[in-house]
């Protein structure tokens, strides 16, 4: 493997983790102020619809109309063209409507949970199902193209070209963008090339904020006081300080998140919403959630570690072992797995006797139906998908510390019982 | 008794005034949506054709889960409507399960040739012909030796696409190589654009510069981005070449809508029984229009058509993945 191939890897896991990153500090903040949230996915769903929806209104109806420019192309050849006249790019006012639109969910999420002391799983249900459903209608509606909306990038029905529709990736100073290009370049060149440069706005804004979320949540009163409301609401209530104020404070900055990652998908990966395009994205930035255990650095290396795995799924779609390898990975992870039990209470041993005892098997599996203990088996694709879940559940289990979510998550906060 | 006897005919007689007025055909879209700019829009498309011509009027749904297989075909087929036609392999169960209990309901099913019964008018395609064409043409169009395929869901139907392909690859360009990914092993995997554009770049990285996709609502991201980082592309069922101009080498197509149009078109007089449309019978082919022109050599035309006029006459069989599971040009 060359470099070019690892930082390509690199680059498609940054890609495949700003989403997650996103939507995993979203629920961050509000699970921390003692919200949960399972309405990420609908909420990326409503804020890619809008942002698509919107930013394609705008970039196919300039609001400065059209104006009559002359246009080079690359030969020097010019030409009277119609010129779109835009303000502002579509795209930003596009941003700002899938956050308007997140917010709104939350908000609806906030009132049931926060206000009417409802339950929160049930209500996060519900803002999946509204947005799924609603999405597509509205689409419907308004573009009568099934429930997508049209390509933000390309030509309009009278051939002239639509500019601003969607993020473009930035190219930094003398950075290479094609991959052809790439291939021949020095190692440092291309790590500059494919990871440093060449990622939309939104990707740098991402990464941005898990420090910003860092030194709110740890260096600042506000982050306190957050902090301390999903931990112990009574506490703060008595302090007087407004509990119910600061998880609406929590749940709109979730909002404005989950904003962010819905109209990166439909607006700089692609130029366009298409139904379901989250793609359970919201429930896997939860699995992230947990396995960061609700604190912001460990979300960033949660969220890469889980954008590697799929990236690798889509580098190497069939990744061999050799036969020996696995065998001894299954009996190693099982003996280890039981010497743990031992160690712990009699639940343990069964459970983990049960699991060590397939692995075993399947181990005995592999060496029966293998011609010799050299041969390279092909790894499933579904194991490499599956691992992000399999990590969750065993942070869960709690084999790498131990995942405590936020003591009075859950729980609407009522002043006297 | 005579009141019973004459409640039994009035109710026999209703049930057949229901049928004389109720007998529009029904057409149940799968997961994909009927909008998928492929193969669903296909068959909407044959449908809106009849629909135009005829002056008729369909029913039609479009499913949000596999459960609700069964659950449409017997409440079409309760209301009166035939000939009902499902668009998808994933019918096969429910239909097996739902064609006996409605022996006056002509039932049309698209992408399934092994369900023998009295009143299933079973359809399949020999998809490996047409992608063997296209394959053809993306092994002349590759400058780099080396061609890729995305799928939708991993299912041999798919492979059966990935497997002619591959073969045609090979056939015009013996030193091509051939990259083959699938997008997941469920129905999500046919309207997931983001992963489909994460595979595209995967295999554009490998050095692949045209890429075929066969998956539905994902093949929408595989197309953009093959269209942002500049090689070429090529759709699939419907003619997708006016998705982006000028980068669409072509489209394979899949003759669904003319099989939901003779379907309806037919009516009640609907020949049932197993159907495979190949090259031959018009049923697969690929897509010439003034959006492509430019990027089709002569040479390649020929190329193709020579080929096509052989698998038409017989004298070159393209293998067929399903047949036996294994494909000679590409390992899954």
């Amino acid at each position: 493997m060359d470099f070019l191939t690892l930082f390509q890897v690199g680059d498609g896991a940054i890609r495949l983790a700003i989403p997650l990153l996103l939507a995993c500090l979203a629920g961050l903040f509000s699970e921390r102020a003692g919200i949960f949230d399972i309405g990420l996915e609908g909420k990326m769903l409503a804020a890619a619809f809008f942002s698509a929806a919107i930013s394609a209104h705008f970039a196919f109806n300039p609001m400065g109309g059209y104006i009559e420019a002359e246009v080079c192309d690359a030969r020097n050849v010019c030409t009277m063209q119609e010129q779109p006249v835009h303000y502002i790019a579509p795209v930003w006012i596009g941003l700002m409507a899938g956050i308007a639109a997140s917010l709104v969910l939350s908000l609806i999420h906030g009132l049931a949970s926060i206000t009417f002391r409802g339950n929160q799983l049930i209500s996060g249900v519900a803002i999946n199902f509204l947005a799924a459903g609603l999405t597509v209608v509205i689409a419907q509606s308004w573009f009568a193209q099934g429930g997508r909306t049209p390509s933000l990038s390309g030509r309009d029905d009278a051939g002239r070209t639509l500019e601003g529709g969607r993020f473009e990736s930035i190219d930094w100073p003398g950075a290479f963008t094609r991959i052809r290009e790439m291939r021949d370049a020095s190692p440092g060149m291309q790590f500059y090339s494919e990871l440093v440069s060449g990622h939309t706005i939104l990707v740098y804004l991402a990464l941005f904020t898990v420090p910003l979320s860092w030194w709110v949540l740890y260096r600042t009163r506000f982050g306190l006081r957050l902090r301390a409301v999903g931990e112990n609401p009574a506490a703060v209530d008595t302090a007087g300080i407004s509990v119910v104020g600061l998880r609406y404070a929590a749940v709109g900055i979730c909002g404005v998140l989950c904003g962010i990652a819905g109209a990166y998908l439909s607006t700089a990966v692609q130029a366009g919403f298409t139904k379901d395009m989250t793609a359970n994205r919201g429930f896997i930035a939860l699995a992230a959630l947990i396995f960061a255990k609700w604190r912001p650095w460990y979300a960033l290396g949660a969220c890469l570690l889980f954008g590697l795995f799929f990236a690798i799924e889509n580098r190497f779609p069939d990744i061999r072992v050799p036969a020996l390898g696995i065998i001894a990975f299954l009996l190693v992870s099982s003996a280890l797995m039981m010497v743990y039990a031992l160690r712990n209470l009699k639940i343990d041993v069964i459970v983990l006797g049960t699991l060590s005892a397939i692995f075993v098997a399947i181990a005995l599996g592999i060496g029966v139906s293998v011609e010799s203990i050299t041969q390279s088996v092909k790894l499933p694709t579904q194991l490499i998908q599956s691992l992000p879940y399999i990590l969750t559940v065993i942070a869960v289990a709690g084999f790498v510390g131990k995942a405590i979510p936020p003591r009075a998550g859950g729980e609407p906060y009522v002043k006297e019982r | 008794m005579n009141v019973l006897k004459s409640m039994l005919g009035a109710v026999s007689l209703s049930a057949l005034s229901t049928t004389a007025v109720m007998a529009d055909p029904a057409l149940i879209f799968d997961l994909g949506g009927k909008f998928d700019k492929s193969f669903n829009e296909s068959a909407y498309n044959g449908a809106q054709r009849w629909a135009e011509e005829t002056g008729g009027s369909y029913a039609e749904v479009e499913l949000q889960s596999d459960a609700q297989r069964e659950q449409a075909l017997r409440r079409f087929a309760e209301a009166g409507n035939t000939p009902i036609v499902m668009a998808g392999f994933a019918f096969a169960n429910a239909l097996s399960e739902v064609a006996a209990d409605y022996p006056d309901t002509d039932f049309v099913v698209i992408d399934v040739d092994w369900i023998d019964l009295p009143n299933v008018r079973a359809i399949g395609f020999s998809e490996h012909e047409g992608s063997y064409l296209v394959g053809m043409m993306a092994g002349m169009a590759s400058e780099t030796d080396t061609v890729s395929f995305v799928g939708g869901m991993d299912i041999p139907l798919i492979r059966r696409f990935a497997c002619g392909y591959a073969q045609g690859v090979v056939a015009a360009n013996p030193d091509a190589s051939v990259i083959s990914n699938m997008t997941g092993t469920t129905p999500a995997a046919w309207n997931d654009p983001v992963k489909g554009s994460e595979l595209t770049l995967a295999q554009i990285s490998q050095g692949s510069d045209v890429v075929f996709a066969a998956a539905g609502g994902t093949g929408i991201g595989v197309l953009q981005t093959a269209s942002d980082e500049g090689i070429l592309s090529i759709g699939v069922d419907s003619n997708q070449n006016y998705l982006f101009p000028g980068q669409v080498l072509t489209s394979m197509l899949k003759r669904v809508d003319n099989a939901v149009y003779d379907a309806f078109s037919a009516g009640d007089d609907l020949e049932t029984g197993i159907f495979t449309f190949g090259l031959a019978e018009g049923g697969v082919g690929y897509a010439i229009d003034e959006f492509n022109a430019d990027l089709v050599s002569a040479d390649m035309q020929a190329a193709v058509d020579a080929a096509a006029a052989e698998i038409t006459a017989g004298a070159l069989a393209v293998h067929d993945y399903m047949s036996d599971e294994t494909c000679p040009a590409i390992e899954f």
